[in-house]
């Protein structure tokens, strides 16, 4: 753990977070703390705002108010500061289409400023831990989704983050594949995690707390 | 933060890389192009053009076909998730317009490759005027990317997308237009070269193209917000 985060405290706090789209709240009071090396599965039905907050997280959305501070960095204000510590895996794949996994993983490593020797070692490490060594210089457009998303976790976790903000990580994978994934995203010491799912039974007993979100209900932290 | 170089090096030839591989654009600029050299070559019915119609006729033709490319210059970030890992790298977000205005560069330079010597085949009697025409098409590429990177990047997130860049790219481009056509004019007049204003014409391309490089190196960063 950067000693810059013991200092600062939790991994993710956040009091009266609140996010509109237009005249309709997305997200509507959430308050939570989550401390470094801890696990938080957020649960709710389809347009309770799992994903409107694991987007504010990560940085992409800003909020409309409330207070929101990640690895000790205030947001929006400070998200420029934070870039290059999260990896956030997404509904969509974050790959593009005409190059290979393996290409991509490279484009990856040089945006995040990966040394070339180190980023190919880091490569080659990934795509065995997700099972796609084979596979690796294929278009990505020829892959099946679970190979996408496999490849995705890889890009994920890439440039060693500290905070994972995972939204639905499963989706797609078989269970071979939720088994490697498990190796890279899964709770582990000092792994701090953020996991939107629609499956509590798997990740519910995994988690340290767990965010319930209801379409216009208060959130409820357990 | 990762060195710009890196990722602007990153960005460029990851986009290079995939338009060598599909071929999305610039066989689709070069055909247009070729094709409109054809309709004006049986609509004017002239066997060849010199001056400002021969002036006009290639830069009316360069001007939209580099629009079908500047169309497409986002489309694989704003459909696979791009601009998300972009926002997400540790990395100036300028570098993507600085990328993606280079990576237009070379598209127009190599369209303008295949296209320029068709066009002096199909309506010139002398060619003498196209060595120095270079630092003309060069100086308006340069206008045109910072440009259309900007508008390409603003109309990308609309559905409206290809309306939106010639609705708003071509008002915007009209003092290029003015200026590359004003430089290319005496290039290309009957009898061979003369550079009458050739210097001032290729100082407005540059003004247009600083103005316009520091709009797009001052405002991106705002556009990739949510």
């Amino acid at each position: 753990m950067p000693p810059a985060q013991e200092k600062a405290g939790p991994a993710i706090s956040v009091a009266g977070l609140r996010r509109d789209y237009g005249d309709r709240p997305a997200l509507d009071g959430v308050d939570l703390e989550l401390a470094a090396g801890s696990s938080l599965v957020v649960l709710g039905p389809n347009g309770a705002g799992k994903t409107t907050l694991l987007r504010i997280l990560a940085t992409l959305l800003r909020p409309s108010g409330g207070e929101v501070s990640v690895l000790g960095c205030s947001l929006p204000d400070e998200a420029w500061k934070l870039r290059g510590r999260i990896g956030y895996l997404g509904h969509e794949p974050l790959l593009y289409r005409d190059l290979s996994g393996r290409e991509n993983l490279r484009f990856g490593s040089r945006l995040y400023g990966i040394e070339r020797g180190a980023a190919e070692a880091r490569i080659e490490e990934l795509l065995r831990a997700v099972g796609m060594e084979r596979r690796a210089d294929e278009r990505v457009a020829e892959l099946s989704a679970g190979m996408r998303q496999r490849i995705s976790i890889a890009r994920c976790v890439l440039h060693e983050p500290e905070l994972l903000l995972l939204d639905e990580p499963d989706s797609n994978l078989d269970a071979e594949g939720r088994e490697l994934a498990r190796g890279l995203i899964g709770p582990g010491p000092g792994r701090t995690r953020v996991v939107v799912t629609h499956d509590p039974e798997r990740h519910e007993a995994e988690a340290d707390q767990v965010l319930r979100l209801g379409i216009g209900e208060r959130a409820v932290v357990s | 933060m990762t060195p710009s170089r890196t990722a602007f090096a990153a960005i460029l030839a990851k986009d290079l890389r995939s338009e060598l591989r599909t071929l999305q654009s610039l066989p689709a600029m070069a055909l247009f192009a070729v094709t409109t050299f054809v309709v004006f070559r049986f609509g004017l019915d002239r066997t060849s053009l010199s001056g400002s119609l021969a002036s006009g006729v290639l830069w009316a033709t360069l001007l939209f076909a580099a629009v079908l490319g500047i169309n497409r210059l986002f489309v694989s970030e704003r459909e696979e998730g791009g601009f998300d890992a972009i926002r997400l790298a540790p990395i100036d977000r300028t570098v993507l317009f600085a990328a993606k205005a280079a990576a237009l560069v070379i598209y127009l330079a190599a369209l303008e490759l295949v296209t320029v010597p068709i066009f002096a085949i199909f309506f010139l009697e002398d060619a003498a005027g196209l060595g120095p025409l270079v630092a003309v098409l060069l100086l308006a590429d340069l206008g045109l990317a910072a440009t259309g990177t900007l508008i390409s990047s603003m109309a990308v997130n609309s559905r409206a997308r290809d309306l939106l860049v010639p609705l708003v790219l071509l008002p915007l481009s009209i003092p290029l237009m003015i200026a590359a056509t004003g430089a290319t004019e005496p290039l290309l007049s009957l009898g061979g070269p003369s550079y009458d204003r050739f210097g001032t014409w290729l100082m407005v391309l540059g003004l247009y193209d600083l103005i316009f490089g520091l709009v797009g190196y001052a405002v991106f960063d705002f556009l990739l917000e949510d």
